[in-house]
């Protein structure tokens, strides 16, 4: 039934652009500059085998998920689509939605390459694999404006603790310390980034790995929320909203600095800033240098059309090769997936994060450690804690512990 | 009817003003200014921003005229603006919105209006149920409804069709269409159906060739609010349609929520106007004639 | 005068064929999307609906989130001051338009294009206006005022007003082409007849001619309570639902629960409550004032 239409459809790009290559739809949310270009570097890439990227980007993740499931509910799948790897896309797999990709898998050796190998868990449901992850992603990182600080005359901070000593004077001279965008996935990223780094990373696992919620109510927990406090007052005066217009009042000075992901270092490259010159990057905010493992990875929906399914194994495949690993990641910020690659044209920052990654500095994302019923409570809690200075830490705590108790 | 202006249908009716420069037409006119300055200035703001480089806007004032005037954010709203990989800003989008608004209009006025009419002249058992159901839907905010549809359109095969698209929009503007299309009809000289009936006409008969000939007023309301809901969709273009038919709005969503590093708000700002710049057309050309077709449409009941 | 009902079945056979788009709508749309999403908020259904049971538990973690709770506060704080204040406006603006004045085709113009633009738009613009740094704020400020303040966006206390004005501002041009509609359907004897008699013009307007207004208020109330419970994109494009969760609302939670905690079942219990409201409000009434065998004139 739907199939004619869509055969209509097909027949009717084809005939209109008389190329004998598949087209191949792929959806995703990355429309900021950064990411425009690493994405650029995929469908490059992909056309150079003869086939046909058609892009399909719809800003903002919240309307871009709504399309990805109608779409797939509607019975009208697009050829490939970026979603969080983790527990999100478990559903879809069940219900038999999306293309089991372990052959393709199988035949790259993913599970030689793939490091570390969690990634390629959370692809994994029941053996089999459903999705090629694409990149890492590290939220642990604090972005230093070294303009804000020379212009106040203070010692860039090294530190959370220099950090948070040196926003007075930040503050006096008008500036914004914390840059923060006011949306709630900003906001407990920022805190599940202080979770991280200023207690021991047992706590961490403890109450989002085992959900156990006598850990989150306890002393080390309402340090982390102690400091989420300071995280408010210290941006009391940032009214931005998008995560790259925060990263923007860093990059111009306005604000001292931000929490943020490895991605806002995309648009550090696309402003020319240069990492150690013109801002630096703290790990671990400079406390316990460690990277969370989270990051993107495309799925690919079942489909009928033979040339289609072709092409979405070239795609899978193509994702993961060495050459385009380099070029995505280099434009997107992100970490590769296989440690086997020359990343030596990385720059300072990238560089750390490799550095960790060969490590094993490592701790799983909260995306894979929670489904997103959790964290969207949590990014609510947290967009109320942020906007609201009445709300005491202790109170917020109360708040979180209710949450981490109904977590499944 | 003591009425010497223009207006074609009733004049105005308050008391008659006396003195040019009575204190009463210093009040009038004074606040009907102010109004109309609020009213106007966020047009304006929109416009002027939109000329303005971005050193000019940084400095601060949006009420400011722009120092040097330049249509560099038009021509980059319009046309080559990024989102994504494609970078050909509104004009993909301004067609594929046509290519929805067109059929749809049309359809959901052709639907609604003889709806309209079966209530008002043919009122058959059972008529005013459907009817209170349908005036239930205007009340129902398209989110909630938006999975029920999707599973709809799978099942009859037109999800992600242009022709599903247009259903829907069909669908969600029934209800404010056909209660107005009924007011209109019920108010329309009964006698002139009765003399109809007399001389045999039918159903059709009577619609095609007494109502519709009579309703121009009403027909331009439709359409005025069809084309303003219609062209103005995001959500439905979004999520029923593939990206070969996103409407305009979705082009202007990924300009206007993408910052390509620095936000332009010169360039989000024509393409804001641009993209209105359809539904203000028709309220600007055919203002008149709405205030007339709504006045026949809901004045009675 | 009412319209004829012709009696005859066969008669109507092509009437009721005609309406066969209204009746599908009705049923299918209306009410089978409704008993679905009803069916549904019982379920554990996370991104995909499934008919997984799990009684009232959505019902009971709806109503012990604050999020809700502040959405369904913001409805009732917006909606009653935006219907008041929205037909005043209207009301007032079409009087003053009705008074043989000048420009009124250009006065009018004005006041009804903000109609025209979507809410996206609208949002965008307003949050400019009222943004203190470069909004009117600052305006007033550069003019010497220096510890002025209005920053309604900014504020959690008053933010949903700051949304308000936004929506007055587009919607009450409609309301007053309404009202002067309504205004010029008067007839002009009732004028003459309350000048005779000495009624003020306040008099007039309030105990005779608005009550001979009815139905275009009725079409206006309509049109205005949809868009009030519609409430969404001016949220989204103004706010964000913030600053921290003080201007959300009852369809933007469905929305959040949908695609950002994709967890349908409590996203269609949300739509329960709001489609039972709905129903128990609107179909009583609408078949009060429409159904019945009844015809205004």
């Amino acid at each position: 039934m739907n199939r004619t239409s869509k055969l209509l459809a097909a027949t009717a790009i084809v005939a209109a652009s008389s190329a004998s290559a598949t087209e191949l739809e792929v959806m995703h949310w990355w429309t900021s500059g950064g990411e425009a270009a690493a994405v650029q570097e995929f469908a490059a890439a992909f056309d150079a085998t003869g086939n046909t990227w058609v892009d399909a980007a719809i800003a903002g993740g919240e309307s871009a998920r709504a399309v990805m499931v109608s779409r797939l509910t509607g019975g009208d799948p697009m050829g490939a689509f970026q979603f969080n790897h983790g527990r999100q896309a478990e559903e879809l797999i069940e219900a038999g939605l999306l293309r089991d990709i372990t052959d393709i898998a199988e035949a790259e050796g993913w599970k030689d390459i793939v490091n570390p190998s969690t990634l390629l868990n959370a692809c994994t449901v029941d053996g089999r694999i459903y999705c090629a992850p694409v990149n890492i992603h590290s939220w642990q990182w604090l972005w230093v404006s070294h303009k804000a600080y020379e212009d106040v005359g203070v010692s860039v901070p090294t530190n959370w603790d220099e950090f948070v000593a040196a926003s007075q004077a930040l503050a006096d001279a008008g500036k914004t310390p914390l840059a923060m965008g006011q949306q709630g996935w900003q906001q407990s990223g920022a805190f599940n980034v202080m979770f991280a780094a200023l207690v021991p990373s047992e706590i961490y696992l403890s109450v989002y790995g085992d959900k156990n919620a006598e850990v989150a109510a306890g002393a080390e927990v309402a340090r982390v929320f102690s400091a989420a406090a300071d995280a408010r007052d210290m941006s009391s005066t940032s009214t931005v909203q998008n995560w790259n217009d925060a990263t923007n009042l860093v990059i111009t000075g306005q604000a001292g600095g931000q929490i943020m992901g490895d991605w806002a270092q995309g648009e550090f490259a696309v402003a020319e800033q240069v990492a150690g010159e013109d801002y630096s990057c703290l790990p671990g905010l400079g406390v316990t240098e460690l990277l969370g493992t989270g990051g993107d990875a495309f799925y690919f929906p079942v489909l009928s059309d033979d040339a289609q399914i072709a092409a979405q194994s070239e795609l899978a495949a193509l994702m993961l090769k060495p050459e385009t690993q380099v070029a995505f990641n280099l434009k997107k910020g992100s970490l590769p997936v296989r440690g086997d690659i020359d990343l030596s044209s990385a720059n300072d920052c990238m560089q750390k994060g490799l550095a960790l990654l060969a490590d094993g500095a490592l701790l799983p994302d909260t995306n894979m450690l929670l489904t997103s019923d959790t964290t969207n409570q949590i990014n609510t809690l947290f967009t109320e804690f942020f906007a609201d200075a009445s709300i005491s830490a202790a109170d917020a705590q109360v708040d979180f512990v209710k949450i981490i108790e109904r977590a499944e | 009817m003591v009425d010497t202006t223009s207006h074609t249908f009733t004049g105005p009716h308050g008391p008659k003003p006396r003195k040019a420069f009575s204190r009463r037409n210093i009040f009038l006119y004074g606040t009907l200014l102010v109004v109309t300055l609020y009213y106007a200035l966020p047009l304006y703001i929109m416009i002027v921003t939109s000329l303005k480089g971005m050193p000019e806007i940084r400095m601060g004032n949006i009420f400011a005229p722009p120092l040097e005037v330049t249509f560099e954010p038009w021509v980059k709203a319009w046309s080559q603006a990024c989102t994504g990989l494609t970078c050909d800003g509104l004009s993909t989008g301004f067609w594929n919105s046509v290519r929805i608004t067109i059929p749809s209009v049309i359809l959901s006025i052709i639907i609604a209006s003889v709806n309209g009419y079966a209530l008002a002249n043919w009122k058959f058992k059972g008529a005013n149920v459907f009817f209170t159901i349908l005036i239930f839907g205007a009340f129902i905010p398209y989110q909630v409804m938006l999975y029920p549809i999707v599973i709809m359109l799978r099942e009859i095969g037109l999800y992600g069709s242009l022709t599903g698209l247009v259903i829907v929009h069909t669908v969600f503007g029934m209800p404010i269409l056909t209660l107005l299309f009924r007011n209109y009809f019920s108010s329309l000289p009964e006698e002139l159906f009765k003399a109809a009936r007399v001389d045999g006409a039918g159903f059709w008969g009577i619609y095609f060739r007494i109502m519709v000939p009579m309703s121009l007023p009403i027909f331009t309301v439709a359409m005025i609010l069809q084309v303003t809901g219609i062209w103005n969709d995001f959500l439905f273009g979004v999520v029923y349609t593939g990206p070969e038919s996103y409407p305009m709005t979705v082009s202007l969503n990924n300009i206007v929520n993408s910052s390509q590093g620095v936000k332009e708000y010169n360039v989000n700002m024509a393409a804001t106007i641009l993209t209105g710049l359809v539904p203000l057309t028709i309220y600007f050309v055919s203002g008149k004639l709405f205030v007339r077709g709504i006045a026949a449409g809901a004045v009675k009941g | 005068m009412a319209s004829t009902r012709p009696n005859q079945l066969f008669r109507n056979k092509s009437a009721k064929i005609a309406a066969i788009p209204m009746i599908v709508t009705a049923l299918f749309v209306f009410v089978g999307g409704t008993a679905w999403t009803i069916v549904y908020s019982f379920t554990g259904s996370g991104l995909l609906p499934r008919l997984k049971w799990v009684g009232l538990d959505q019902y009971e973690r709806l109503w012990d989130t604050r999020k809700w709770m502040i959405s369904i506060e913001n409805l009732a704080i917006y909606g009653f001051s935006m219907l008041i204040l929205v037909f005043v406006i209207g009301f007032i603006l079409a009087a003053l338009l009705d008074q043989k004045i000048r420009f009124e085709n250009t006065i009018r113009t004005v006041i009804l294009y903000p109609y025209a633009l979507s809410f996206v738009v609208t949002g965008l613009v307003w949050q400019w206006i009222l943004n203190p740094e470069f909004g009117v704020q600052n305006i007033v400020r550069g003019w010497g005022w220096e510890t002025f303040t209005f920053d309604p966006l900014y504020n959690a206390e008053i933010a949903i007003f700051g949304i308000l004005i936004a929506g007055l501002w587009q919607g009450s041009g409609l309301v007053m082409v309404l009202m002067l509609a309504g205004l010029r359907g008067i007839d002009q004897d009732v004028w003459k007849a309350a000048r005779v008699d000495g009624i003020p013009s306040w008099k007039t307007y309030l105990f005779i001619v608005i009550p001979m207004m009815r139905p275009v208020f009725i079409t206006t109330l309509v049109l205005v309570v949809t868009g009030i419970v519609k409430i969404y994109d001016l949220i989204v494009a103004q706010t964000g639902g913030g600053p921290g969760i003080a201007t959300e609302v009852p369809a933007k939670y469905v929305y959040d629960m949908m695609f950002q905690a994709n967890n349908l079942g409590q996203a269609f219990a949300a739509s329960t409550m709001m489609l039972v409201t709905v129903a128990l409000v609107v179909i009583p009434w609408a078949f009060l004032e429409f159904g019945g065998s009844k015809n205004r004139g």
